[in-house]
C-alpha cells in the first residue's frame, strides 16, 4: 500500500497531463468527425502515407545500422582499452548532454552550400562546384546516426561490460584466435546489448522530428514531419491517426524485441 | 627415446613486475614430464601470476619460460597447446556443456562426428555421461569444476594447468575431486601444474610442492620432504604448525647433525648447511612429535630433552593439544594422541619432553 502511496503523485500527474491529452488526442482518429474508422482505412490506400511510412522505417533502419556498425567498435574500445575509457565516455558523452537542436543546427553549419564541408573541399581542389548535402536524405541519415550514437553504444558497453573477463582467457587458452575468441563468445554474449540498442536507435528514430526537418530534404519527409505539418493545417483526425500508427508500430516492435529469447530481460537484469 | 606424454616445463629466473613492484621476482624451477607438481603460497606470493605466465595471459618482465625444451614467452595462449582449468572455472554461459567441452576441439577443426565422440569420452572420465546438452547455469558447482576439467583435457594437452580449483567448493566435495584429479593424472600420465593456497591439499595431491613466498621460491620438495625438512622458516611455519627454539650453536657432528644450546640444554639438530660455532640460529620442531617423558623414558633413537611447565590443556577429541613454556618463556606446543589411558596434564605442572633429533631441524 504505502509504495502505491509514495508513486501516487507521480501517477496523477502523469494521468492528467500526459495519458489524458494523448488519449484524448488518439481518439480523434475515430471520433471525428463521427465515429468511425474510416480514417484507418483511407491509410491503406494513401500514396502519401505509404511512401512516408515507407521512408520512415527506412531512414531508421539506416541509421539502427550505421549506429551499430559504428557503435559496437568504440563500446569494445571502451570496455576493453580501461586506460581510455573515461575519454572515450567524455566523447560520447559530451554531444549526448547537447541538444538536439544546437546539433542539427551543427550539421547544417557543416553542411550548407557554403558550409565547412564544401568550402573545405574546394579549398582542396576536390571539387569545382559545391556538393548538395543538405537538405538530402543522406543528411537526415547522417545526423540521425551522430544524434542516436549513444544510446547504441552505452547498452553494448554494459553487455560487454558484464562478460566475465575470464571467459576471454578460457578461450584463448583452449586454442581460440583473437577473432575466434570475439565471434565465438564475446559476440553471442553481448547480443541482449546490442538487441537493447538496436530496439532503442530504432524506436528513437522512428519519432524524430527536428533534425530531420532541419537537414532532411523537402520530398524525403517522415512520419513526424507529416504529423506536424498535419496539425499545422488543423488537420487533426488525419494528424491523430498518423500518431496512432506511429506509437502501434513503435510498440510492436517492442513487443517483438521481447519475444526474443534472452533480450527480453536486457533492460530490467544484468543480463545473466 | 619414445615421446614422453607429459611435457616438461622450465623456469629460469621468471620475473614480473607491475609498476616496478615484483609480483614474481626470479623463479627457476625444473617441472618433470609427467608430474603433478603444485605451486603453494599465501596469496600474493606470485604463484597464480607464475601460472599466468605459463599458461601465456601474462608476460614476463624477465627471465624464460620453456616448454620441452623450446622457449614460449611472446608465444600467444592459443599456440600454446595447454589446458587450463580456471579458479571460476570460466565456463562459456552460452554453450551448452557439450559444446563447452567441445570448444578446443572446434578450435583445431575436429570434426564434428569425432567432436561428438571425443566430449562423450571426456564426460564419461569425469563421470558426467548424460550431462552434455544441459547449461553449466543448470549444473551444481562441482559437476561445473567437472566440466571445465573435461573441457581443458579433451583435447589431450600435455600439460594442465589449474589456478585453484577446488577454491568455491565445500570440504566435502572438494576432497572427493582431490582423489579424482589424482586419479586423473595418473591415468592421463601427463603434467600438472597445480595452484593453491591450502596446504593441505598440497600435500595430498602433489608428486612435488613449490612453496612460494613473496614472488620467489621457498622450497621444492616432495610433501614429506617438505614437512620433516623445512629449510627455512617460511616453510617450516606456513606448512603444518612448527615450534620454534632460538638458541646457539655450540658443536658440529658428522651427518649434518650441530649441537645448540637451547634453554640450558643442549639440543641436536639436523642442518644441512654447516653454521660456525656462536651462530645464533632458530630450531623447529613438529607439535606432534613431542612426547612426555615422565622423567624415565627411552628410546633406541637419539632425543632432545627439555623442562617445562604446563600452561594451557586443551582436549580436542582425537587429541590432547598442550601449550607449554620453557626456561626463558619460550611457547612450545605439543600435541598428543588422545587415550583414556594417558594420564592428562594440569596447567601448571612441571614436566620435561622429549623429540627425536631427526625431528629437530635447524631453519
Amino acid at each position: 500500500m504505502v509504495p502505491l502511496l509514495l508513486a501516487a503523485p507521480l501517477v496523477l500527474y502523469m494521468l492528467a497531463f500526459y495519458a489524458l491529452p494523448v488519449l484524448a488526442m488518439l481518439m480523434r482518429s475515430i471520433s471525428d468527425p463521427t465515429w468511425s474508422l474510416t480514417h484507418y482505412k483511407d491509410l491503406a490506400g494513401d500514396p502519401v502515407f505509404i511512401k512516408v511510412f515507407w521512408n520512415t522505417l527506412e531512414t531508421s533502419f539506416i541509421v539502427t545500422v550505421s549506429t551499430l556498425l559504428l557503435g559496437y567498435p568504440v563500446a569494445l574500445a571502451l570496455v576493453r582499452a580501461p586506460k581510455w575509457a573515461p575519454l572515450i565516455l567524455i566523447l560520447i558523452l559530451l554531444p549526448f548532454w547537447t541538444s538536439v537542436l544546437v546539433r542539427s543546427y551543427a550539421w547544417m553549419v557543416l553542411m550548407g552550400r557554403h558550409g565547412l564541408i564544401n568550402e573545405a573541399l574546394l579549398a582542396a581542389g576536390l571539387l569545382e562546384r559545391p556538393l548538395r548535402l543538405l537538405n538530402t536524405p543522406l543528411a537526415t541519415q547522417i545526423a540521425m546516426t551522430h544524434i542516436l550514437l549513444p544510446y547504441m553504444i552505452l547498452p553494448i558497453a554494459n553487455a560487454l561490460r558484464q562478460i566475465d573477463p575470464s571467459l576471454a582467457r578460457a578461450a584463448s587458452g583452449l586454442g581460440a584466435t583473437p577473432f575466434a575468441s570475439f565471434r565465438q563468445v564475446t559476440l553471442p554474449l553481448s547480443m541482449p546489448g546490442v538487441a537493447a540498442g538496436v530496439l532503442l536507435v530504432f524506436v528513437l528514430a522512428l519519432g524524430f522530428y527536428i533534425t530531420p526537418a532541419m537537414v532532411g530534404g523537402p520530398r524525403e519527409i517522415t512520419l513526424s514531419m507529416l504529423i506536424s505539418q498535419q496539425v499545422e493545417e488543423l488537420n487533426w483526425a488525419y494528424a491523430a491517426t498518423l500518431s496512432a500508427v506511429l506509437l502501434a508500430t513503435a510498440l510492436g516492435i517492442i513487443a517483438l524485441f521481447y519475444r526474443l529469447p534472452g533480450i527480453g530481460n536486457a533492460f530490467t537484469t544484468s543480463g545473466r | 627415446m619414445a615421446a614422453e606424454l607429459g611435457a616438461s616445463v622450465a623456469l629460469r629466473d621468471l620475473e614480473k613486475s607491475y609498476d616496478r613492484v615484483a609480483a614474481v621476482a626470479g623463479v627457476s624451477l625444473d617441472i618433470r614430464s609427467g608430474e603433478f607438481l603444485t605451486l603453494l603460497g599465501p596469496s600474493g606470493s606470485g604463484k597464480t601470476t607464475t601460472l599466468m605466465m605459463i599458461a601465456g595471459f601474462e608476460t614476463p618482465t624477465g627471465g624464460d619460460i620453456a616448454i620441452d625444451g623450446t622457449s614460449v614467452v611472446g608465444m600467444p595462449p592459443y599456440r600454446r597447446n595447454i589446458g587450463m582449468v580456471f579458479q571460476n572455472y570460466a565456463l562459456f554461459p552460452h554453450l551448452t556443456v557439450a559444446e563447452n567441452i567441445g570448444f578446443p576441439l572446434k578450435q583445431r577443426g575436429v570434426s564434428k562426428e569425432d567432436r561428438a565422440r571425443l566430449v562423450g569420452e571426456a564426460l564419461e572420465l569425469v563421470h558426467l555421461p548424460g550431462y552434455g546438452g544441459r547449461y553449466p547455469r543448470q549444473l551444481s558447482g562441482g559437476q561445473q569444476q567437472r566440466v571445465a576439467l573435461a573441457r581443458a583435457i579433451v583435447f589431450k594437452p600435455r600439460l594442465l594447468l589449474m589456478d585453484e580449483p577446488l577454491g568455491a567448493l565445500d570440504k566435502q566435495l572438494r576432497e572427493n575431486l582431490q582423489l579424482e584429479m589424482r586419479r586423473l593424472h595418473a591415468d592421463l600420465g601427463i603434467t600438472f601444474i597445480y595452484v593453491t593456497h591450502d596446504q593441505e591439499e598440497a600435500l595430498t595431491m602433489s608428486d612435488r610442492i613449490a612453496v612460494m613466498n613473496d614472488g620467489l621460491v621457498a622450497q621444492v620438495g616432495r610433501p614429506e620432504d617438505l614437512y620433516d625438512r623445512p629449510s627455512n622458516r617460511f616453510v617450516a611455519s606456513f606448512i603444518g604448525e612448527s615450534n620454534f627454539l632460538p638458541a646457539i650453536v655450540r658443536a658440529l657432528e658428522d651427518n649434518d647433525v650441530v649441537v645448540a644450546e637451547c634453554q640450558g640444554a643442549l639440543i641436536r639438530a639436523v642442518c644441512p648447511s654447516r653454521p660456525a660455532a656462536g651462530d645464533k640460529v632458530m630450531l623447529t620442531t613438529r607439535p606432534e612429535r613431542l612426547r612426555f617423558t615422565d622423567g624415565a623414558w627411552n628410546s633406541s633413537t637419539p632425543q632432545n630433552r627439555l623442562s617445562v611447565t604446563v600452561t594451557e590443556a586443551v582436549f580436542a577429541g582425537e587429541r590432547c593439544r598442550y601449550m607449554l613454556q620453557a626456561g626463558d618463556g619460550t611457547a612450545v606446543v605439543l600435541k598428543e594422541p588422545s587415550s583414556a589411558a594417558i594420564r592428562r596434564r594440569a596447567v601448571g605442572e612441571q614436566a620435561e619432553i622429549a623429540w627425536s633429533v631427526a625431528d629437530t631441524i635447524l631453519v
